[in-house]
């Protein structure tokens, strides 16, 4: 009798195990197919265009510069470890002052009419400015590449933290907002209580967006202030006419910002309620 | 009995961009102590408007409203609001949804052992202790009615304020927490007001049932007693004689004489011209005498 059902059961987990697999062939093979089509189309390019690496050379260039990307010969020479992590480092700076500014700023955008009429216009005027335009004000006030960068990646993620968050106070449902009045809560239990765990998943929103634009505005800025940075980097070997490092650092900005990405919405999830 | 909640000569009128919307006029109603009260008339007459007003959500035009013989000018803890659509806050649980009025009404006079007592007191008034550490997405529309309601009593109000609490469930639920509902007002004596449109839960519920007249320019038409002995049971209410006459005289009200402003368009006028005319009379009476 017990056997009976111990084998049913394996059999049902065999089962269960041969589905699970299944499914996860089928969410591999697409990806899968469309990077092989790729490396495909590349070395047909390659082939054609001997400007052009071909894959095979960039991942042993790859291979040899991951061996060891944390060497230090001076200033202009560092592994690429080195030039992310600065970029890094810049973009959480900028990152973080704009959301210690903007969500601040964002919220009483969001509560207050008098604080939104006279803000909102000047966001919407300087929104669609490109933050590399801020750039040379930025050398101006602060007379040195690393903090112009870090004023560039600032102005950049500042305008999605303002505009997400007063959009996700002027929505937090008025029930909510009857709950807190009905019980007389204080300006401060309002806000932590029921303003900001509102809030958030827009707030998240907001910060994604950022990060997105931050990461692309760091490499242009890195390119032109010089230094070190995954920018100033891809330049750099520009200029050495280095080109497999070039393709190299593309691949790494995209799986950087794609990790990014991935963490801020993970985050995200983390944080957002749901109503049913 | 002493009169606790007076609502004298009240009126409430809205702007809005096509010009002033009468909601309520000459709106004159006493709540006695332990009264339950249910308001009841067609959607659109202005009901959770006198609700509103009462819990001070917003202030009226004209007149004046008192609890307690103290003027109402903005929300406050001695009076307790039930939401239809349960308004509890999605991030809390039902233990920190019921705490968090508890904390604001007894924070500054009581320890946090006690605080915490209070809490689980009303979700267990409510039978709801065993989900306490649930969050609202995760239990039914039934049992978050009942957390808001565990909410409201926490704070022990004076007067309990409920906009059509059960509007939203489905008619079995309803019908058991009108039941638990009436166990729980039995035992904690809390005076009542309750914004509903079903009939039945009107006679079954209330010591008073206050019958609105269509909007515009809504006002009380009719007050009708509920001379039924507590507590009530509603299968044996079924067939009683006292209960089917209640009955009969709020269908009466609200069908034949005041029928629904949305299909009977014919049958209004006529009532419109009755209810009116005294108020232009009264004005004029008025000016007569400011006159002399």
């Amino acid at each position: 009798m017990s056997t009976v059902t111990m084998t049913t059961r394996g059999d049902a987990f065999a089962a269960l195990g041969r589905e699970r697999l299944e499914s996860a062939l089928k969410a591999v093979v697409g990806p899968v197919a469309g990077f092989a089509l790729f490396v495909l189309v590349w070395q047909v390019v390659a082939m054609r265009i001997p400007e052009i690496p071909t894959p095979g050379v960039t991942w042993h260039a790859a291979v040899e510069l991951f061996s060891d990307p944390f060497y230090d010969n001076g200033p202009n020479d560092k592994g690429i470890g080195w030039n992310l992590l600065a970029s890094l480092e810049r973009v959480a700076i900028g990152f973080g002052l704009a959301a210690l500014v903007g969500i601040p700023v964002g919220f009483a955008i969001g509560r207050y009419a008098a604080v939104r009429a006279m803000f909102s216009p000047i966001v919407s005027l300087l929104r669609p400015v490109s933050p590399l335009a801020w750039l040379p004000l930025g050398l101006l006030l602060f007379k040195a590449a690393n903090p112009a960068a870090i004023w560039a990646i600032f102005i950049c993620s500042i305008w999605p933290m303002i505009i997400n968050t007063a959009v996700g106070v002027s929505r937090v449902p008025q029930d909510y907002l009857n709950v807190a009045r009905v019980l007389n809560l204080s300006e401060w239990k309002v806000t932590t209580k029921v303003l900001l765990p509102a809030v958030l998943p827009y707030m998240l929103t907001g910060v994604r967006l950022s990060i997105g634009t931050a990461w692309l505005v760091i490499v242009a800025a890195e390119m032109l202030t010089g230094g070190t940075g995954i920018g100033f980097w891809l330049w750099d070997e520009w200029n050495n006419l280095k080109v497999e490092h070039i393709v190299i650092a593309i691949f790494v900005i995209g799986i950087v910002g794609l990790l990014l990405e991935t963490l801020l919405v993970a985050l995200a999830r983390r944080f957002t309620y749901t109503e049913e | 009995m002493k009169k606790f909640v007076r609502i004298e000569r009240v009126g409430q009128t809205f702007d809005t961009r096509k010009g002033a919307f009468v909601a309520l006029r000459d709106i004159d109603l006493t709540v006695e102590q332990g009264e339950f009260i249910t308001l009841i008339g067609h959607s659109g007459c202005g009901k959770s408007t006198l609700l509103n007003l009462i819990a001070g959500l917003t202030r009226p035009t004209s007149g004046v409203l008192l609890c307690a013989e103290r003027e109402i000018t903005g929300p406050g803890p001695d009076r307790a609001v039930v939401f239809q659509n349960h308004s509890l806050l999605p991030w809390l649980t039902c233990f920190q949804n019921v705490h968090l009025a508890v904390e604001r009404v007894f924070g500054a006079t009581e320890k946090r052992a006690q605080l915490a007592e209070r809490t689980r007191a009303a979700l267990d008034l409510v039978g709801l202790l065993p989900a306490q550490n649930k969050l609202p997405r995760e239990i039914s529309g039934g049992m978050k009615q009942r957390v808001g309601i565990a909410r409201a009593l926490a704070i022990e109000p004076g007067v309990l304020l409920m906009d059509e609490p059960f509007g939203a469930l489905d008619a079995l639920t309803r019908a058991h927490l009108q039941d638990e509902l009436l166990k729980i007002v039995a035992k904690t004596r809390t005076t009542t007001i309750m914004v509903t449109h079903d009939v039945d839960e009107a006679v079954l519920l209330s010591d008073r049932i206050v019958m609105l007249t269509n909007g515009p320019a809504a006002t009380i038409g009719e007050i009708l007693p509920v001379p039924l002995s507590r507590p009530r049971d509603r299968v044996r209410l079924a067939n009683d004689p006292t209960y089917l006459a209640c009955r009969a005289g709020v269908v009466d009200f609200l069908h034949r004489r005041h029928g629904n402003p949305e299909r009977s368009q014919a049958a209004a006028p006529a009532n419109a011209v009755l209810s009116v005319v005294p108020a232009p009379l009264e004005e004029a009476a008025a000016a007569a005498r400011a006159a002399a």
